[in-house]
């Protein structure tokens, strides 16, 4: 009997594609032969637009690539200029960027939870992981006064000082979250019907994973022990206590206990950080480059004159490139600035990890059924805003 | 519904306008079109915390052909602009549309070359809330200012008119 | 480690290397075109540098800074090694009438989309891959957005002087 195969569409407005994604299959009855993902419609020219701006001006513009993290990709921005100007930023500033990034990554992991979850069936997951995620944000609203769209971090240290009720809401945070954990555990771990639709689904192996580039939960899920936090340690990292989770069959199961072992993790570290936070400045004094602190600019005339030559003029910059890599939840983020030796970058390049990983996603399901596509999707973890900037 | 066209111009109804008038109000089904960040400032709103469903838009549709209401959540990029428009033409009538966020009322932070400025350029739009994502408590003030207005909606308003905010 | 990667590559290719600099910590070598597929493939295979993971390709336009930069067009290779834990930078000068170079696909599957984004983005062939077409521009957009000729349409607001004209589009 001759038979053909069928293209099906997954267009871009998709329940499960988490944004605009559009995947092109070919499917032989139930099983996928061809998947090829289509991408650019949530393309923005971020990277063209930071090339018209002062360096302090284009932090904005980094928050909103990959919004489920923004202050990671404000980390990643702000430690690749400072590497450029060679400034040193004091220890608070350092512990403080520790501990609002390994919130933002359990942020970004509780949303990716609740996304995979209701992909999967389990439709309750979304509604409790939404609900941590909104103490985390009004930790965030405490720092920066913005729910998700912070850019609180700055070049040179934060925008302004560490609110006074920090410590009791980032307490309260931890003293909740890892019974938490536990609830969601007994939701999934030994579900039968979760277990049975991610075991064994989007399976890559080591040797794979390094030739397709892929960084974060994908490559550690297949065994490769790669981790930026310590393995070029970036902000202070060296002085915090924690372990890398790994897995080992590189599937789909793996990489959601990798995940949930991250978010503890991540927990260790902010406990770390909470209990040894120093005291100090929470801007680096380099004249004409940071800005001054605003008590500063009130009674002295060099920080009022220099506060308004950096806004309008901004600072200038030696020539040479350079590229800093953060670890974000999705991966290995990575900036690099070219300069030309004016106070606007020639060129900012984000290496985006979704964009990178999704480039994999024909390898991921080819054999595999057509609802394991949508478990490949919800296991690479995209966010289309850093896919398509 | 097709009864409004067949009702001629001169007949008044006030009874049965107010009725569903207050009918539409209370279950509009939205259909989330969530494209940036601010569609998870939508799913937050949609969440515990911020419940949407009180106010009895409580289930989301995935799909155009049975939606009311469609929340243009994020930026839109030139790419995108036929397939919003083929989502619109699909929803059937009545239809309300909310542009959520700056960069779907004016373009936002992002003025150049791939970014649309506003979606009010392609199609109607009944309410435009500000904001970079807008709080969920501003997002739901939208959503009651705009049950408010299709509340007084009569029944034979024209099909030109749908979603126009007249 | 940076000592070890300056000698290997002053040994084996030492007529491909135009010029070697180091710049806040990082080592990069500009390279002769021709001399890429091999250098990388050398670079993979040799048991002590161990660089099996390419991180990133990224163009760069530097229109007007030609004398400076030797040429037109600026692509750079981030390679990274899992087991000696260092990163290191190639990077390559094109010209700016036909910016042409060998597609690393043969050699890393992850190269494929990263070729396809410069190419879509800058404008850089690159011969021998299989699918060279736009990724992130939409299908009428013509040109390539990243270079510098290209103007960022920006289009003014419309105040309320202005608001009775078209809008203008800075082109």
């Amino acid at each position: 009997m001759e038979t053909r195969t069928l293209h099906i569409n997954m267009g871009p407005q998709h329940p499960a594609t988490h944004g605009v994604l559009r995947i092109e299959l070919e499917v032989d009855g139930e099983t996928v032969i061809g998947a090829r993902p289509v991408i650019g419609y949530l393309h923005t020219g971020i990277e063209k637009t930071m090339e018209s701006k002062l360096y302090y001006k284009a932090i904005p513009c980094t928050d909103r690539m990959d919004y489920l993290a923004p202050m990671m990709n404000n980390l990643g921005f702000c430690l690749a200029v400072e590497k450029l100007m060679g400034i040193e930023v004091p220890e608070k500033v350092k512990w403080a960027r520790v501990m609002l990034a390994e919130l933002t990554r359990i942020k970004s992991h509780l949303v990716w939870l609740g996304t995979h979850a209701i992909d999967l069936g389990a439709m309750s997951m979304i509604v409790y992981a939404f609900r941590e995620r909104e103490m985390i944000i009004d930790i965030y609203e405490a720092c920066g006064g913005q729910r998700m769209m912070t850019t609180y971090f700055r070049i040179g240290g934060l925008a302004n000082e560490l609110p006074p009720d920090l410590d009791k809401l980032v307490r309260k945070f931890l003293g909740v979250m890892p019974e938490r954990l536990t609830d969601y555990e007994k939701l999934l771990t030994h579900n039968p019907i979760f277990v049975q639709r991610t075991k064994g689904v989007a399976v890559i192996s080591a040797e794979n994973a390094i030739n397709w580039s892929l960084s974060g939960p994908m490559l550690r899920g297949s065994g490769v022990k790669r981790d930026i936090r310590k393995d070029e340690p970036y902000s202070g990292y060296e002085n915090f206590d924690f372990e890398i989770a790994l897995g080992k069959n590189g599937d789909a199961y793996d990489r959601y206990l990798l995940r949930l072992e991250e978010i503890r993790q991540s927990l260790r570290i902010i406990q770390q950080a909470l209990d040894g936070m120093p005291e100090g400045p929470y801007r680096a004094h380099v004249p004409g480059v940071v800005l001054p602190p605003k008590e500063d600019i009130l009674h002295k005339m060099e920080s009022l004159i220099f506060h308004f030559k950096i806004i309008t003029e901004g600072f200038k910059t030696p020539r040479g490139s350079v590229y800093q890599a953060v670890e974000s939840p999705k991966g290995e983020l990575g900036f690099y600035i070219a300069s030309d030796g004016t106070n606007k970058p020639n060129r900012v390049r984000v290496r985006p990890p979704s964009f990178i990983n999704l480039a994999a996603l024909p390898a991921l399901v080819e054999g595999g059924l057509v609802a394991d596509v949508i478990c490949a999707i919800g296991t690479v973890d995209i966010v289309l805003g850093e896919v398509d900037r | 519904m097709g009864l409004e066209e067949k009702i001629p111009d001169s007949v008044i109804l006030t009874t049965l306008d107010k009725m569903v008038g207050w009918a539409r109000k209370r279950s509009m089904w939205p259909f989330g079109f969530g494209l940036a960040c601010c569609a998870i400032e939508m799913m937050a709103t949609f969440m515990a915390k911020y419940d949407m469903a009180r106010y009895g838009m409580e289930v989301f549709r995935p799909s155009p052909r049975q939606a009311d209401l469609m929340i243009v959540a994020g930026r839109v990029s030139m790419k995108m602009v036929p397939v919003i428009k083929t989502l619109y033409e699909q929803m059937p009538n009545p239809k309300w549309v909310i542009a959520m966020g700056a960069c779907a009322s004016s373009g936002g932070v992002f003025n150049n070359y791939a970014v649309l400025q506003g979606v009010d350029r392609i199609l109607p739009v009944d309410m435009y809330v500000p904001g970079c994502p807008p709080r969920p408590e501003q997002l739901i003030d939208a959503i009651l200012k705009l049950h408010a207005k299709v509340e007084k909606e009569t029944l034979k308003q024209k099909h030109e008119d749908w979603g126009r905010g007249v | 480690m940076e000592e070890t990667v300056r000698h290997w590559m002053q040994d084996r290719f030492a007529e491909s290397i135009v010029r070697e600099d180091n710049f806040r910590g990082q080592q990069s070598f500009y390279i002769h075109p021709n001399a890429l597929l091999e250098i990388c493939e050398a670079l993979m295979e040799d048991p002590d540098l161990d660089f099996r993971y390419l991180a990133d390709i990224t163009s760069c336009d530097w229109l007007g800074h030609e004398k400076v930069m030797g040429d037109r067009f600026e692509i750079v290779y981030n390679l990274y090694s899992l087991s000696r834990k260092y990163r290191f930078f190639l990077k390559v000068m094109l010209p700016a009438e036909k910016p042409e170079i060998a597609s690393l696909t043969p050699l890393w599957n992850g190269a494929n989309w990263l070729e396809r984004e410069v190419w879509d983005m800058m404008g850089i062939r690159f011969t021998g891959h299989p699918d060279l077409t736009k990724i992130l521009t939409p299908d009428d957009l013509k040109g390539h957005p990243l270079r510098k000729d290209f103007p960022l349409t920006y289009e003014v607001p419309q105040f309320t002087w202005n608001k009775d004209n078209p809008p203008e589009v800075i082109r």
